[in-house]
This record gives C-alpha cells, structure tokens and sequence, in this order.
C-alpha cells in the first residue's frame, strides 16, 4: 500500500490534530514575521488533506462542507493564519468539485489536484471594483483555443505560493462589469509581479499581498458556467461557513484559554468562586450560540446542496449572510470577555493564556467581505423575501 | 404585460443597454443586471401588478429574462385565481 492510501486509513479528525500540532509550533513566528505557515501547509499535504473534498470517483474521500468547517476549527484553534489558508483553498476547490463535473478539464483537473495535492489560490478582488467581487474590470481574451488575462489584483492570499490560482474576469472586452467567468491558471501559465505587501495587524501569514497578475493558458481552462452562477450556489455558502469555522475555532481556543485561567485559580483557592468564573459562564454562552449558528448555516447548505434552485434562492443567500455577520461580530466579545478573565496573563505575550494573536486575527473576520456590504445586500433582498418565522424549517 | 416589464425594466433595470434591442428571452444578468437592481424590478413588478412574489419565486431564474418574468407573474397570477 502507497503512503497517500495509508495516511487516507485514518481519520480526518486524527491528521488535523497532527497538522494542528505543526502549526501550533509555527504559530508566533508565522504571526511575528508576517510569512507563509510552510510548515503547517506541508503538514496538510502530507496528510492529504487538501484533496478531501473531491469525490472519490476522482481520487478524493468526498468531505462535506462540515467535515471540512470541523477541520478548519481544529487547525485555527492552533494557527488562524494555516486554518484560513486552508478554508480559502477549499472554497476554490468547491467551485471545481460543484460546478467542474461539465468539463473534462476541470474534472481531469480536481483529480490532479487530489493526486498531487496542489495549493488553490484566488483572485478575485480587483483595483478600481471597490470590493464587490461580482463586478470586474479585467476581460479575458479568447483567441481560438487560447486565452489570455491580466488583473491588477489588489489581493491574491498565499498568491506566490499557491499551485494555481482562480481568477474572475468579465467574460469577454463587450461584456457588463457583472457578466464574469472565472479561469484557471496553473502557476507555469501566469507571472505576478508584487504590487502591495500584505503587512497587517492579524492573519498575517495567509501572505495577501496585491499583484498585476498576467497569464495565458488554453480555453477550456475557463469555467463553462458563468462565475454569477458558481458564486451564488457554491462559493458565496463556502466561504461564509468555512470562514466561519475558522472564526468559531479563534474564539474556542479563546474560551478555552479563559477556562484553564480559572480552573488554576480555583485550585489554588478550594471553597472560592474565582473572580472570572461567571464571566467565563457568560463567554460559554456566546460561543455555544456562534457553534449553534455555524452549525445550523451547515446544515441549511447541507439540505439545500443538490437544489440547484434552493441554492440560487434569497431564503439561502440571506441566511448565509446572516451566518457570516453572526459568527465574525460574535467572536469579538468572546474574545475580549476571554481577556477580561485572564487579565494581565492574557494581555501580555508568551504567556499560556496570552489572547493577542486571537485577537487580532478576529478582527479581519468583519472586514474580509465587509459586514457593512454584507447587511447592504441581506437589506435590499428583505424589501422582496419574507423571514421564515417558523423554528426548525 | 410584455410592455409593462420592459418599461419597469427600462426605469429600473439600470442597464448599460437600451431595453428594446433586447429579445424576450436574452439573459437580463448577462446584459449587467445587478442584485441590487433586480430586488427594484421585482418591487416595482410587485406594485404594477399588484402581487406578492412567494419565496420559492425568489430565485435567479424566475429574473432570468422578461420572458421568464412574464411567466412568474403569470404564475402568480393564475394560483391566484384557483385559490
């Protein structure tokens, strides 16, 4: 038996607790110098964790978008930089283990991906759209069997280092700014050439920096679905829910520190209530409600998954809007009530308890897609769709 | 009615182009329908014709073309009339 088909025997839960291990050891200095998690993300390929998502007709151990958010919890709760890197490169791989099966590239190439474990990146924030993803300046040029794209890609995460990059453009030079597809790129077809560092109080590792990104590759690299339609039924529920995870993850370990604060005080004191107990009471509820709220948006994808018009419905956009405000505002209080707790050895850094790097990664969570767009959307879809007011439905 | 969502769709709409070289059936998101713009058509749809569109009508293809938005009103209006 290969090493891959072994590694594959075990459970998911086992290796991420192995790449968890790697990543935990890295985390400062990742965090300190602003660079790439290379270990950690080593670690996953060698577990093999970055196939897991393609179906196992095509190589991979078909994970669900849970099993994955699971994943992503037990890696940030290490590194929040690792875990994002590998949330975001399994929202890329979900737009080809979705929408790739009416292609023989794209099939052929997920399963390339799962073979020889390659690093997904994105690019699909531009200069000049002012944040909104489904907009595009950039127009790919198709020449017979050929395609050509340059984007001044203000943000490609862990872009030097992924295996290839998907990227967004308007469909052609006469298409509308939203009329857009989204290409492949394998990293020996396209140049980049630095243009912003990503240099920023948290997640420092996922490496974000901007680049004029340049590439040429065959047509059937292009989705043959137009970039709206992956958006809406896959991308927009992955990147809410997986992030998501990682958010939970940041504040559980966040809570948890708090706990083994007054734990020890209590042990040193038998017969008192430490001071931080009932605020650590207090922080349990809220992160019970932020794993309750990822945990339900799971499940609402789950359901709605093989729907195709369930997924492009308002009920489900607004729904999993609503996941990505809940859990990015609700893990700042978390947080900082972890803080309070722990005081001055929460405070202060390279203490068991220290809460800064937590702190400072939750707070990209409202602003990696603004919270304010975010509502702006959720609120103009509310003047049409009417709230499902009922419990379990 | 035709007439009455190309005009809604011409005020509304915010395309880039002019609503009449526009056939029943072209892709109203191809030709730059924005989300924003297409929670305005269906208010407008909603108040011209006086109905409420359900959830399950809530969706991209039900907006897809002035041939698919003849279709959901026409829909509507026929459940409208069993019931």
């Amino acid at each position: 038996m290969n090493v891959a088909a072994q590694v594959q025997l075990e459970s998911l839960d086992v290796r991420a607790a192995r790449v968890a291990e790697v990543a935990r050891q890295h985390a400062d200095a990742v965090d300190a110098e602003g660079r790439f998690p290379a270990e950690a993300v080593a670690a996953m390929k060698a577990e093999r964790l970055l196939g897991i998502q393609v179906p196992v007709s095509e190589g991979g151990e078909g994970a669900s978008f849970s099993d994955i958010a699971e994943l992503c919890s037990v890696i940030s709760q290490a590194c929040a930089s690792s875990s994002m890197i590998f949330a975001m490169h399994h929202i890329k791989l979900s737009s080809l283990v979705e929408h790739g099966f009416q292609s023989p590239w794209h099939m052929a190439f997920m399963a390339r991906v799962a073979r020889e474990q390659l690093l997904l990146g994105s690019a699909t924030t531009e200069g000049g759209i002012g944040g909104n993803l489904r907009n595009s300046i950039c127009a790919i040029e198709i020449d017979g069997d050929r395609c050509r794209l340059e984007k001044d890609a203000t943000v490609i995460s862990y872009g030097a280092q992924s295996d290839a990059i998907l990227i967004t453009s308007r469909a052609g030079k006469d298409a509308a700014p939203s009329d857009q597809v989204m290409t492949v790129f394998l990293k020996d077809q396209y140049t980049l050439e630095r243009t912003h560092v990503w240099d920023t109080l948290g997640m420092r590792g996922t490496c974000s920096d901007g680049f004029l990104f340049r590439g040429e590759a065959p047509a059937e690299q292009v989705f043959p679905q137009p970039f709206a339609e992956i958006a809406a039924q896959s991308m927009l529920a992955a990147s809410h829910l997986l992030w998501s995870g990682v958010w939970y993850g940041i504040a559980a370990d966040a809570v948890a520190k708090a706990q083994a604060f007054v734990r020890a005080a209590a042990r040193k004191s038998p017969g008192q209530t430490p001071p931080g107990a009932v605020r650590l009471a207090e922080i349990s509820a809220q992160l019970q409600m932020v794993k309750s709220n990822v945990i339900a948006g799971l499940k609402t994808y789950e359901e709605a998954r093989h729907d195709g018009e369930k997924l492009s419905s308002m009920a489900f956009a607004v729904a999993m809007n609503n996941v990505k405000i809940c859990s990015s505002e609700m893990i700042l209080p978390i947080i900082n009530g972890a803080m309070l707790v722990c005081g001055i050895m929460g405070y202060k850094n390279k203490t068991p308890f220290s809460l800064g790097r937590n702190l400072r990664d939750a707070h990209s969570a409202q602003l990696m897609i603004s919270n304010d767009r975010i509502y702006g959307n959720t609120s103009s879809m509310l003047l049409v769709h009417k709230q499902d007011t009922s419990l379990l439905g | 009615m035709n007439e009455k969502i190309r005009e809604l769709l011409a005020k509304l709409g915010n395309l880039p182009t002019p609503v009449e070289t526009l056939a029943d059936d072209a892709d109203l998101y191809t030709a730059g329908l924005s989300s924003f713009a297409s929670v305005q058509l269906m208010l407008g749809i909603e108040d011209a014709f006086d109905v409420e569109f359900p959830d399950h009508l809530l969706n991209r293809k039900s907006f897809q073309s002035i041939a698919a938005i003849e279709n959901t009103v026409q829909q509507i209006l026929a459940a409208r009339k069993v019931a």
